[in-house]
């Protein structure tokens, strides 16, 4: 019934951020055509009078006080960067927009 | 001594007979022994162990008042954070994390005193229900060392069984602590969402996990419950409200006049012979302790895995995407000229496990836009029907019970290539978490085809935690008395153990 | 061929689309703990929630809330009963979730409008700017690109980020489309961004400091052949960083857009930057591949379903609408246009307003802050409001000046030294040792002294001719250091020689 092509799943995998070998997006589109027969079914009892439940609680306006709080040191903040510099994280060059 | 049940451990360190150091020593050489063989452990924090038990020893040698669970030990899933402790939620992603804040839930064992031996193996952000999708390889299942332990919280239910620890923490996002207490014959229990602080468990699907206590006996288990559990600022999802009652609970053990319904749907084809026999028996020594057993039906719960294979990838495609090598944890192909965003693709690429891929690609495609209705959309609406289901099931009866898991414990390797068989294992445990209700599992005894472990699910109504303790407690002392030894005591021995 | 911009009003309508993103001035940020002060040091501000380490979770600022109410109210919008977080998931190495939490289907407060009044041809005119929606997100940390040219991202080899301004509290405030304003769009679009500053600066939600970036505006362009009611392409200019540039944005977007139009081109859908330096702007991001931003409700976090007493409290707490006090003021000081308008446009209306009401007479307030205070601004190039004078000490200035202990030419200098950081006026004049010399004896004397060093001078004055007291006055202001009444010396000199008014 539905399907992913593996250009669909590259397509997803971009939007996710995850490098895939075409073998790799070959065996998960074969797999997907099983898993999303399987996920569809929700289809079946979803009618446009049920309500979507995001929270399995109905808590509401849960706040904190506008009150500030001691930070992470620098140190601490920047303990697990895989690379640093200026008291700042060294990422390498963005591409893109400003 | 490390075979006790954590409250009888307790009694000898408040009576004087044993010290927290000799408790914690002896259970940091029984992990020596034998987790060569059972890898229930990915991290041992020997040195923060021993001192914490000796500062334990000190305050009770001082005269200080202690909480009841003081200087007994516990291993800790690795998907909570702890201060300066490697967390790595059984992925190579994190390797070598060390975080800079303890998770709410250490927060609060530290403050009961309670003694972390170390971080416990699970499957990769908690996604499986074997412990084999662990970057670290696979925990074994004390009961047979070539079958899994349950997963994803595989390596805190090995840690028991094994008696390399007398309580663990574990977390549920579709049945992570219930499955692996059923396939290794130990008590798990998924409290009311909200019931314990998710402040610092690193998320894999935030609408559904919750953590909860891990032990050997439901006094155990509830001790630990009142010990972690609590209203928490810091996770806005936390109830304001008294915790239950549950040691209590446990404590008396009583269920006459309850009404325990069987979810029809939940026990049927698909379940090992063995596990209904066992579970049937269970039935029948609940109604001996005084309860009425009532017939309920769940129509909806059979879309139950569908939307859970829906919900948590899809908030798993956007809470994992943290984990971009910017900031911490593994960074693959900063060459010269690299930018940020092949760095990100090549560290997701290897970081991540197959199954982790597989649901964020799920996930993402769920939330995509033109798909969102007739997926993620969708499976809220069904999120909907499960609830209510719960809701007209708690008219009839105050708690509900079912098998925890349709078979026993399975062999390592068996399904790692069919996700769907895979998925299988949780279409008892998921509709709790769908509804954020409280879920128990205790061992009901062993299946007669295999001698392996069974599982007995209770579930309790939002914030009525108790209840399940009550029911948990009593079918525990009958089983016992049946028995004449705890199951545990039939665990064949280990290689490296005494 | 370049186009005129009357070339382009006399073929197209613009159509405008404002976005405006404001930072909240909470001490906390939007979801964590945090301090904002603006400028520390990089990560000091930081924390497991606003990095984004593993485990962390949001709580939600209920100050932000109630800003973000407080301005739904302001701009006459329908404020929610039930409204939602939702993430919007993409990537980017400054914002450290790599989703931001934002607001998406179910904003806090829809449906409102703002009037703005500007000058036209035929006098002033009313637009209204409807307000599609106010809605709560958080900012992205800063990031600093390091080698190539610029410091600018492209040919930077590596980049320095810092988290300090990740997890700020921002509100969104977003128009429908604004048709109608014919050749005044710029004048519009700068009106309303105006109006909007003072709106919230009269809530005191937000520093509102558009070159410190605290208030952002992004100016949507599409043109129209006029008469047609298909909406042309539109592009959407960041960057806009003062009311000057909003102008300038506007108009030089429908002049690109009506010269690739007249040119049998198309616009393209796209991110454009505006500089300051041309007032051009540049292209950035193409939108023509819209970004999947996969929206769905922050599980984080829960509704928020503000009761309506809380909403009539905070719109009970709201200070009067800006365009309704300045008529008020307007009225009650009796200010002609013009100079209700400098007022404006100089940006002093609030301080002045502050001296009248410690008691300053209007025009001498006003007199103050438009004459010797604007000028000494000018002159020095810093913000009036930066000069580290304050209206207290203008209404004390003006005070002593009624009461006769200060000339006006004193006064100026107290004025100078006030701003040159010497203390408060009490101080300056202490100090400088600054005094009115109003005892008519040292006055007398210093009158004969003048006389007497030059009797030729004075004989005239005796004959008659009084216009020579003047270099005696100059003589007697000389010898007491400017701090007499120089009105009461030439009284008192004329009568000693004889030649009193009376």
């Amino acid at each position: 019934m539905t399907s992913l092509s593996r250009d669909d799943v590259a397509k997803l995998a971009g939007l996710a951020r995850i490098e895939m070998s075409d073998e790799e997006l070959v065996a998960l589109s074969n797999e997907f055509t099983v898993i999303l027969d399987a996920v569809a079914r929700v289809q079946e009892v979803a009618s446009a009078d049920v309500e979507a439940t995001s929270h399995p609680l109905p808590l509401r306006n849960v706040f904190r006080p506008d009150v500030v709080a001691p930070s992470l040191t620098p140190a601490e903040a920047l303990s697990g960067a895989p690379a640093q510099e200026e008291q700042r994280f060294r990422v390498p060059q963005i591409l893109g927009e400003e | 001594m490390i075979r006790n049940s954590a409250s009888e451990m307790a009694s000898k360190l408040a009576s004087g007979e044993i010290t927290s150091v000799e408790l914690t020593q002896a259970h940091l050489d029984r992990i020596q022994a034998v987790d060569t063989d059972v890898h229930a452990f990915l991290y041992v924090d020997t040195e923060g162990a021993l001192t914490q038990a000796a500062a334990v020893d000190a305050k009770r040698k001082s005269g200080e008042k202690l909480s009841p669970l003081a200087g007994v030990p516990l291993a800790l899933k690795d998907v909570m954070t702890q201060k300066g402790i490697p967390t790595t939620c059984g992925s190579k992603i994190l390797e070598g994390w060390r975080p800079p804040y303890d998770s709410t839930v250490v927060t609060n064992l530290k403050k009961n005193d309670i003694v972390i031996l170390g971080k416990t193996n699970m499957d990769e952000f908690a996604m499986g229900s074997s412990t084999e999708n662990s970057a670290y390889g696979p925990t074994h299942n004390p009961w047979d060392l070539t079958r899994i332990p349950g997963g994803s919280g595989g390596g805190s239910a090995a840690s028991l069984a094994a008696f390399e620890a007398p309580l663990a923490i574990g977390t549920d996002t579709g049945g992570s602590i219930r499955q692996p207490a059923a396939v290794t014959g130990t008590v798990g229990v998924k409290p009311t969402y909200g019931g314990v602080s998710r402040f610092g468990l690193v998320a894999f699907s935030s609408s559904l996990d919750q953590a909860g206590p891990c032990a050997r006996t439901v006094l155990d288990a509830a001790l630990l419950h009142e010990a972690i559990a609590g209203h928490d600022p810091k996770d806005s999802t936390s109830i304001n409200a008294p915790v239950p009652a549950v040691v209590a609970a446990a404590k008396s053990g009583d269920v006459k006049g309850m009404k325990i319904g069987v979810v029809k749907e939940l026990n049927g084809d698909g379940y090992q012979p063995g596990v209904r026999k066992r579970f049937e028996e269970s039935l029948e020594l609940l109604a001996a302790a005084g309860a009425e057993i009532v017939e309920v039906s769940a129509p909806n719960f059979e879309y139950a895995l569908a939307a859970y294979y829906l919900i948590a990838p899809s908030e798993c495609s956007s809470n994992l995407a943290r984990f971009d090598a910017m900031r911490y944890g593994l960074r693959v192909g900063d060459s010269d000229g690299a930018s940020a965003e092949s760095v990100m693709n090549l560290t997701r690429e290897v970081g991540f496990g197959r199954e982790v891929k597989r649901r964020i690609i799920l996930g993402t495609y769920a939330l995509s836009s033109g798909y969102y209705d007739a997926y993620y959309g969708s499976a809220q609406k069904v999120r909907t029907l499960i609830t209510q289901d719960f809701n007209k099931a708690f008219e009839i009866a105050d708690v509900l019970v079912s098998p925890t898991c349709p078979t026993t414990a399975f062999k390592i390797g068996e399904k790692a290539n069919d996700p769907l068989a895979m998925y299988l294992n949780d279409i008892a445990t998921i509709p709790v978490n769908m509804a954020g209700i409280g879920g128990m599992s205790l061992p009901s005894g062993v299946a007669d085809e295999d001698g392996l472990p069974v599982g007995f699910q209770i579930m309790s109504p939002v914030m009525k935690d108790e209840r399940m303790y009550s029911v948990g407690a009593s079918l525990e002392a009958a089983l016992l008395s049946k028995w004449g030894a705890p199951l545990l005591s039939k665990i064949p021995a280990l290689a490296g153990g005494q | 061929m370049t186009l005129t911009y009357d070339d382009v009003v006399a073929k197209y309508e613009p159509v405008l689309g404002l976005e405006v993103h404001v930072e909240l001035n909470t001490h906390s940020k939007m979801f964590c703990s945090c301090s904002t002060i603006f400028g520390a040091e990089p990560n000091t501000q930081t924390c497991p929630v606003c990095l984004a380490l593993p485990g962390a979770l949001p709580t939600v600022n209920e100050k932000a809330i109630e800003s973000t109410i407080k301005i739904g109210l302001a701009l006459n919008c329908s404020i929610a009963p039930f409204s939602r977080f939702a993430r919007k998931n993409y990537f980017y190495p400054d914002m450290p979730k790599n989703f931001q939490i934002s607001q998406y289907d179910e904003p806090i407060c829809v449906n409102g409008y703002v009037d703005v009044e500007i000058e036209t041809d035929e006098g002033p005119q009313t637009f209204r700017i409807e307000v599609e929606r106010v809605h709560m997100e958080e900012d992205t940390g800063k990031s600093l690109h390091v080698g190539g040219a610029t410091g600018r991202i492209h040919g930077a080899e590596y980049s320095l980020l810092d988290y300090n301004r990740a997890g700020i509290p921002l509100v969104e405030i977003v128009t429908k489309i604004v048709p109608g304003t014919g050749k005044y769009a710029p004048e519009v679009a700068r009106a309303y961004v105006a109006e909007l500053r003072d709106i919230l600066r009269s809530l005191g939600v937000s520093d509102v400091k558009m070159e410190q970036g605290s208030l952002r505006c992004d100016a949507n362009v599409s043109l129209r052949l006029i008469g047609s009611d298909v909406l042309g392409t539109r592009s959407e200019t960041k960057n806009v960083n003062s009311l000057r540039s909003v102008e300038r944005a506007v108009r030089g977007e429908m002049i690109r857009h009506a010269e690739l139009l007249n040119n049998g081109e198309r616009v393209v859908q796209e991110t454009r930057h505006f500089q300051e330096d041309t007032g051009l702007t540049r292209s950035g991001r193409s939108k023509e591949q819209a970004e999947d931003y996969r929206y769905f409700p922050e599980p984080d976090l829960v509704p928020v379903a503000p009761d309506a007493a809380w909403i009539e409290t905070l719109r009970a707490s709201l200070p009067e609408r800006p365009s309704i006090h300045r008529k008020r003021l307007q009225e009650q000081w009796s200010v002609p246009d013009k100079e209700m308008s400098a007022m404006i446009n100089a940006d002093v209306l609030d301080v002045v307003e502050a001296t009248v009401a410690l008691g300053a007479d209007p025009a001498k307030a006003r007199g103050w802050w438009l004459g010797e205070i604007s000028r000494i601004s000018n002159e020095k190039d810093v913000a009036i409001k930066e000069l580290g004078i304050s209206a207290a000490d203008v209404a004390e200035i003006v005070a002593l000046v009624n009461a006769g202990e200060l000339t006006d030419k004193l006064a100026r200098q107290v004025v100078e030294g006030v701003i040159a950081g010497e203390g408060k006026p009490a101080e300056v004049i202490a100090a400088r040792g600054i005094k009115v010399v109003n005892d008519d004896s040292e006055l007398m004397a210093a009158i004969e002294r003048a006389c007497a060093a030059q009797p030729e001078t004075a004989q005239k004055v005796r004959d008659g001719h009084v216009p020579a007291a003047g270099a005696l006055i100059g003589a007697i202001m000389k010898e007491t250091k400017g701090q007499a009444d120089a009105a009461r010396v030439r009284e008192l000199l004329l009568g000693h020689l004889g030649q009193g008014s009376n």
